[in-house]
Parts: structure tokens; sequence; C-alpha cells
């Protein structure tokens, strides 16, 4: 397939992927205080792979990536749906976050929120949506 | 539930079990399993006998849905018990005649009976129901049961016919009488009839009894195949001829009469009651009579009859609820109009019993029932040529038979009308005994047709199937006892007036009568030299003739009727109809989606600016607006050239890049107003959506990639014109008419505190309104398995390769 030397966009997306990558997990991280989230943060790590799609070839990627986006679509919804329901367990209504600062052994106290784990599951699905519509109709002939 | 509520609904039980007696016991004919129970029926009904004639109801009641007042309460008075006695009598001599007729091995006879016990049961109901969702429920019960046992022969074309007709029909009028009875709770608060009557008064003047009426008399005109209704009653006798002559002419077109009578207590004494019931009725009566003189089908001649006996019936009806408007009962002559009623009900359901029956013998042992083929059947067939001729004269009204005696009282109650000095009869009343006496000068026509037609005459066995016998003695038995009836009742008239009549009559006319008291009912053979027995002397003079010169006179005929059936005018209706709805539908879903959008829009710009321009609700209030800066102006031509521009550039490629620009703008319309997680979303997904758009570009097929501006059409712009110019006027308005602050000050305040976040957008997100946001990714999800399965599942494609 690959006929054409691309050797300077290659190169190049190897430096620039680490950064749209740090980037992507920085804003979904930052997102509860400036802005930023789950939403923006995941459509950037799917632009990161989108710029690999762009510079090797589908199976390149999938080799490199091994990950079905489905599945991880499904993952990021049962984050989303677990603390939710999580909630329940503990006898409050429906989606009730909890957050509190934790001393934890290596790194020291932590002001943690499950929000973020909420988050995590938008992030997730919307990496997972993205790649899948991506990859579907770019394997399609 | 009481042994009345089992009586009932015991025939409804019964059909349950029909089926399992068919499969187990197939060498004995279904019919002995089914006939037990009508005769019991009958002696259980006759037990009631002395209850209605000391003049007492009687009354059991079952919970159904007591909180909507809907109890199955049953109630026996003179008129129901009346009615369920001709139901469970005739019925039973209806399945006795049906064992004969209808032979073990070839027909389906355990759906047969099953559809016949349900209308019995249904009948049943209808007449003894006091309560009137219940009547409803089993009025069309015998709607549907009717309509099964005419289309009993499916694979017949005329059956099915004939059964979607009466269908069409009765369910029609069954739902005019539901609306009557809805009315008529409205007015009186309850669905009794006995509580109805008792606040009949009260409900006269009200604005809606006059609804309530003409709905209720529609259902009973089209159950009792009344003028203009009458036209599926011909039809109905595609049905076996047990049918014909159980449903067709002895109960269900009386479950009409029955209604009528049994409203006449609520509604008698208005004006329009009187003309509708007793007009339609005369006319029903003259109109059917004269044109059975013009069939020649055996069961098509007794249709139009059965059509004019209703009507004589339904006349006399609304003639006696003249009796209402004058008090006193000793010298109240209009009283003799519902004694005829009561009496020729009787009479009519055994001579046009009989009759059926002896034409489905005819039939069943010649193979035909068409007069022009039929003749001297005399000599093959002598039983059932005196059952024919006994009734035939009944119904003429020839002495010494009881139909006689019902027609002198018709003429009777007829020539009183004349009397009448209430709703302008003075000089129209004139018409009721000269229709009357027509309509009986046909009537002996064709019932002398009917019966020397067919069993005198010249004897023509080339066009016959079979040869002619007599029928075997199981099919006689009905019609013998029936006409027995006949003659008895002829001879003997004072056995029914005082145990069957006078309780009916008290039923219909209860306001007449003080507590104690009761009709004095006499019906005398000879009653001087009146004007109704040379009225009779004349029918049968008139008839005579006529009947001789018939084969001259008959030829109008030809002329006459087809432009008057209105047999046309319910097919072209029907077509009509169809044909309507289908090019109202084809012209409007023409599967454009281009139409259906301007439909949509349309509807859009219509309903709102009615809206607004009926509620004056447009307002503009500038006190709230903001300062505009240069970005913004300099922001919004961008996006309005961007925009107008997609509408007139010539490449798809052009018109992307636009719609790409426009979402940028958009963007930097979200930096502008500090909204940076739109901004940083919204740049991501146009950027994604116009790599989309491209795609789609790139594989548009080349065989139809014209490079073509967009046309302009007229309506497209007016329309889009129309919905921008609504949607700026209902936002403005909206604006204008703030009417309480924004929560989002709670917001502000709680972000931090509650929540444990800075960046507010996010925390309303997954913190605030976290539902919204796990069902948009759930609709994220959806949409990219859409896509992959869209793409992925190609079921076509493998089924060509």
């Amino acid at each position: 397939m690959r006929k054409t030397n691309n050797i300077i966009l290659e190169t190049a997306i190897k430096v620039l992927l680490f950064m749209i990558v740090l980037y992507s997990v920085y804003i979904f991280t930052a997102g509860h205080y400036y802005p930023g989230g789950g939403f923006i943060g995941g459509l950037m790590t799917a632009g990161a792979i989108v710029l690999l799609l762009i510079a090797y070839d589908i199976k390149t990627v999938a080799k490199i990536l091994p990950i079905n986006y489905r599945i991880l679509t499904s993952i990021g919804l049962l984050f989303a749906i677990g603390t939710s329901a999580g909630a329940i367990v503990f006898n409050v209504p429906f989606l009730t976050h909890a957050f509190g600062d934790i001393q934890l052994p290596i790194l020291g106290e932590l002001s943690l929120h499950t929000a973020t784990l909420f988050d995590l599951g938008v992030y997730f699905v919307v990496v997972g949506v993205t790649m899948t519509i991506i990859q579907t109709i770019g394997e399609d002939e | 539930m009481s042994y009345l509520h089992w009586a009932i609904v015991a025939p409804l039980f019964l059909s349950i079990f029909i089926p399992i007696f068919y499969k187990v016991f197939r060498r004995i004919h279904t019919g002995w399993f089914v006939l037990p129970l009508p005769i019991l029926l009958f002696v259980y009904f006759l037990s009631f006998l002395p209850v209605t004639m000391s003049g007492k109801t009687m009354m059991e009641s079952m919970n159904w849905i007591p909180s909507l007042g809907i109890n199955f309460t049953a109630k026996v008075d003179g008129l129901g018990l009346l009615f369920s006695l001709l139901i469970t009598g005739i019925g039973a001599l209806v399945v006795l005649y049906s064992i004969y007729y209808l032979a073990k091995d070839k027909e389906k006879l355990n759906q047969f009976y099953v559809y016949l016990l349900l209308f019995m049961g249904a009948m049943l109901g209808v007449v003894l129901s006091d309560n009137l969702i219940v009547l409803y429920a089993f009025w069309e019960l015998t709607s549907f049961s009717s309509f099964l046992l005419i289309g009993y022969w499916y694979e017949r074309e005329k059956s099915r016919y004939g059964a979607q007709k009466s269908m069409l029909i009765t369910v029609f009028g069954g739902l005019a009488m539901l609306g009557g009875i809805i009315l008529l709770y409205i007015m009186t608060g309850t669905f009794s009839v006995t509580e109805v009557i008792s606040q009949a008064n009260e409900i006269f003047n009200h604005a809606l009894f006059v609804p309530a009426l003409i709905c209720i008399l529609l259902g009973a005109f089209t159950k009792s195949a009344q003028f203009p209704f009458y036209i599926w009653l011909p039809d109905a006798m595609e049905a076996p001829t047990p049918v014909s002559s159980y449903l067709h002419s002895a109960t269900m077109v009386k479950a009409g009469i029955y209604l009528v009578a049994r409203f006449t207590p609520v509604f008698g004494e208005h004006s329009l009651w009187f003309w509708l019931v007793s007009g339609v009725g005369i006319l029903t009566l003259i109109w059917g009579s004269i044109f059975a003189v013009k069939q020649t089908d055996l069961k098509a001649i007794l249709a139009f009859s059965t059509v004019s006996q209703l009507g004589l019936i339904m006349s006399l009806l609304g003639v006696g609820a003249a009796a209402l408007h004058y008090e006193f009962l000793d010298d109240n002559i209009f009283t003799v109009a519902v004694t005829a009623a009561v009496f020729h009900l009787i009479n009519h359901a055994t001579f046009k019993g009989s009759l059926f029956m002896a034409a489905g013998i005819v039939d069943h042992e010649t193979g035909t029932r068409d007069i022009r083929k039929l003749g001297g059947l005399m000599h093959f067939m002598p039983i059932t040529f005196t059952i024919s001729i006994i009734g035939t004269f009944s119904m003429a009204g020839i002495p010494p038979f009881n139909g006689f005696l019902s027609k002198e009282m018709f003429f009777t109650a007829m020539v009183h009308v004349i009397e009448m000095d209430i709703f302008n009869l003075e000089t129209l009343g004139i018409l009721f005994p000269v229709f009357a006496w027509i309509a009986s000068i046909f009537t002996f026509v064709y019932s002398m047709i009917l019966v020397f037609r067919t069993f005198t005459g010249k004897y023509q066995p080339e066009k016959l199937d079979k040869k002619p016998h007599e029928a075997p003695i199981g099919m006689l038995i009905s019609p013998v006892i029936l006409v027995s009836l006949v003659i008895i009742f002829g001879f003997f008239p004072n056995l029914l007036s005082h145990s069957l009549i006078s309780p009916a009559m008290a039923s219909i006319l209860p306001s007449l009568l003080g507590p104690g008291e009761e009709f004095m009912v006499h019906i005398s053979f000879w009653h001087g030299f009146t004007i109704e027995l040379f009225m009779t002397l004349g029918v049968v003079i008139l008839g005579i003739i006529l009947y001789k010169t018939h084969s001259k006179w008959k030829k109008i005929y030809q002329a006459i009727p087809d432009k008057l059936a209105l047999n046309r005018f319910y097919d072209s209706l029907l077509e009509g109809v169809q044909l309507g709805s289908h090019k109202l539908t084809k012209s409007y879903m023409n599967g454009s989606i281009r139409s259906y959008l301007v439909y949509i829009f349309a509807f859009f710009i219509f309903i709102l600016a009615a809206t607004l321009i009926g509620k004056n609700a447009f307002k503009l209030d500038t006190s709230n607006v903001s300062a505009i800066g240069v970005y913004e102006v300099v922001l919004a031509i961008f996006v309005v050239v961007g925009s107008i521009s997609i509408l007139f550039v010539k490449s798809r490629m052009t018109s992307i890049i636009l719609l790409g620009a426009v979402g940028y703008t958009v963007s930097l319309f979200y930096v502008l107003f500090r909204a940076p997680d739109l901004a940083l979303t919204q740049l991501v997904i146009e950027t994604i959506s116009v790599a989309l758009f491209l795609v789609c570009f790139y594989h548009l097929p080349k065989l139809r990639k014209f490079e073509t501006r967009m046309r302009f059409r007229l309506t497209n712009a007016l329309i889009s014109v129309g919905v921008g110019a609504m949607v700026t006027l209902i936002a403005l308005s909206a604006h204008s008419n703030k009417l309480f602050d924004s929560i989002s000050k709670y917001y502000v305040e709680n972000t931090y505190t509650e929540a444990a976040g800075k960046n507010m957008v996010n925390v309303i997100l997954v913190d605030f309104r976290g539902f919204d946001t796990l069902f948009e990714i759930t609709v994220l999800a959806i949409a990219s398995l859409g896509i992959f399965g869209m793409i992925k599942l190609r079921l076509n494609r493998r089924k060509e390769g």
C-alpha cells in the first residue's frame, strides 16, 4: 500500500503524537477545574490516533494499538453507569458523587472525586465512538 | 350471579363446549347438544309469567365496573319477557329445524352452533339488560354473531358481500346508539334504563335531548332494517335458511323494535319521536311491500316482506307514543296502537319464521328458490304447501289467522291518527291510513305470489336440479308448530292478551298506569261493520285484481326500481369513499420528502403565527439588551455571508467549505462569549464533520455528479423565509418576556462547595446534571454502532454475490 516516501510526516508524527496525547490527558484530568473534560479529551486522543492513521495505514495502526473500539465504547458506558449506579449501594440517590482529600502512601494527599470516573467513561466512549466511525468508513471499499 | 344471569350467559357458556362435542361425538349431529338449552331457557322464562302478569318486575344486579356505574343488571318486565320467550322459543325450533337442514358431514357444524349460541346469548342480554352499557355490549355481539352467520358459507362471494354490508350498517347504527347512551348519561348521570325513565320529565327540555333521541333512533332503525337502512337485510339472505328465519325475521331485526319500545317512556312525548318513528315506519312499510312484489327469489320476497312488516310495527309504536299525550286511560284510543304493535310482533315472529322454514324446505328439496323455475309443487309437498298457505294468509291479513287480527288493529290505530289534534295531524294525519291501506294491498299481492307461484301452476321439472319430494318429518316439526301457533293465536287471541300483551304494554307506556292498574286488552274477531272491515275488504278485492293482472303491470317495475334502489347508492358510496380516501391519501402522501418537509414547516409557521397573533404574544423589550461590540458585528457578518452564499454556490465542494467556515466562526463566537469548553468541542466536531462531508462528496456516484446550482422554488423560499422570521420573532418575544431570574446563580455559588470543581460547565455535565450526559454518550455509542452495522452488514450484497 505504501508507495510514497513519507519520512518527514512519519517522523514528525512520532514526536507530535506524544505531545497530543499528553495534552489530551491534561485536558481530561484538568476538566473539573479548567476548560476541558472527558469529551474534548477523548476527541483529542482520537485525533492523535487519526494522525497515525493518516501517516500509516489501518492495518499498521491496528497492530500498534490492538484495541477493539466497540469494546472500548462499552467499557466507557459501563464506567459511567457504574459510577452512577454505585451511589445506590451507599443509600444515596442515583448519580450522587463523592469526593474528598485522601492520603495515599506514595503520592501523598490527593483530592479525588468520583466524577472523574464518570468522566473517564465519557472519555472512553468518545474515543471508541470516533474511532469506530472513522475506522469503519476507512475500511469500507 | 343469580339464576337470571346464568340464564342470560348460558348460551355463551355452552358455545365453549360445542367444538368439543363436535370433535368427540362425530356420529351425532351437534345440534342435538344445543337443542336442550333453548327449551330449558324457554321453560325457565315461562316461570316469570306470574311475576309480570301481576305488574311486577324482577331485578337482579351483579357488579361489573361499579366505579363507572356499569353493572350487569338484569331486569325482567313484560317487554323483556315477551322478547326472551320469542328468542328462546323460536331459537329451540330453529335449532331443531337446522338439525335436519344442515348435513352432518358436509357443513362446519361446530362453527354454526357456536355462532348461533353466541347470538342467542347476546340477544337475551339485549332484551334483559337494564344497564345501557351492558345492553350496548350485547347489541354489538348480536351484530358480530350475525356477521359471522351471514358469512357462514364464506367461500361464496355474495355471502361475504352481504356479511360486510350488514356489519357496516348495523355497526354504524350501534355506534350512533352508543353516542345516544352517552348523551343520556350526561343528562341523567345514570346508565340504568329504569332510572333514565324516571327522570324522563326532567330531561325533556335539555339541549342534548334531541341529539340523544336521534342517535338512539339511528341505532334502532339500522338494526331493524328501516328505511333507508333496510338494504342490508335482502343481502343477508345469503345466510343459511335457519339463520334467516331466526335472526332476520324473528329476533335480531326486532332488537330495534325493542329499543324503540323500551325508550318510548323516555322520548315518546317529543313530536320528533312521533314523526320519525311513525313516519319512517310507514315509509318502510309501503316501500318494502312495493318492492317485495318485484322479487323473484323466495327469500328475497320474504326479506322485503320482513322489512315492510317491521315498518308496520315501528309505525304502530310511533303512533302508540302519541297516547302519552292523553292522560286518561279509560278513553285513550291510541293505546290500541301499542297493543297492535305487540300483538303483531308475536304474530310476525310466528308466521315469518314458518314461511322462512318453508322456503328453506323448497330450496332444500328442489335446489332452487327462484319462483320463475318453481310451480306446481302442491302435489309433491302437501305439508309444506299447507304451512306456506297458512303463513302467507296470515301475513296478508286474511281471516281466520292471527295476521288478520293484527291487521285490523293496525287499521284501527291508523284511522285514529286522523282524530289526533297534535303535531299538525289534523291535516297530515290522513296520509297514515292511506299509506297503510296501499301497503296492505301490496302485502296481499306478494303474499299471493309467494304461495301460488310456488305451489300451483305449471310444474316445470326440466328447470329443477332435483326431483322434488316432501321434506323429512324432522324438518317439518318446527314450521308446523309455528303455523299451529298462527292458528291458535288466530282463534284464541285473548290467550296472550292478559299474559303477554298487557304486561308488555305496561312496560312501554308505564306513565299511563296508576298503581295496581293494568291494560285491559281484548282482541275480538268481530267488531261490527267498522271502517277497518271495509278497508280489509278493499285490500282483498284490489289485491286479487292486482294479483291476477300481475303479469301485465309488472313491467312498470323495470322502469322505476333501478333508479330508486338504494343498493346502488350504497355501493357507489362505498366505492366513492374508498376511491376518495385513496385519492386524498395519494394526493398528499406522494413519497417525496420535500413535500413532507413543506407540510411540516408550513404547519409550523401557521400554528406559531396563529398563536402569536391570537394570544397577542409578540413583545419587543430592549431594556436588557447588552451592548454590541465590533467583534460581534464582524463575526455575525461572517456567519450571514457564509450561510447565504451556501445557497448560491455552484460547486458542492465550495458549500462544504463554506459550511466549515460558518462552523468555525460559531466556535469563535463561543470564544467571544466566553465559553471555552464549547469552543474547543465545536472546533474539533466541526473538523470531523467537514471531513465526513468530504468523504460523502468524494463517493458521490459519477453518473449524477452534475455541478449545478440549486434551483429556485418560490414555495421553498417562502417557507424558509417564513420559518426564519417565525423563529426570530419568537426568540425576540421570549427574550423580552423574561418572567423570572435564571437558576444559574445556584451553580455559581455551589460548584466548588458542593461538587469540588471550578469548571462550572464540566461540573454541571458530570455532576449536577450527569444523567443527561449518561444518555448522550449512549446516543453516541448507538450512532457509532449504527454506522458500523450499516457499513458491515450487507445482506443484499451477500445475496447477489
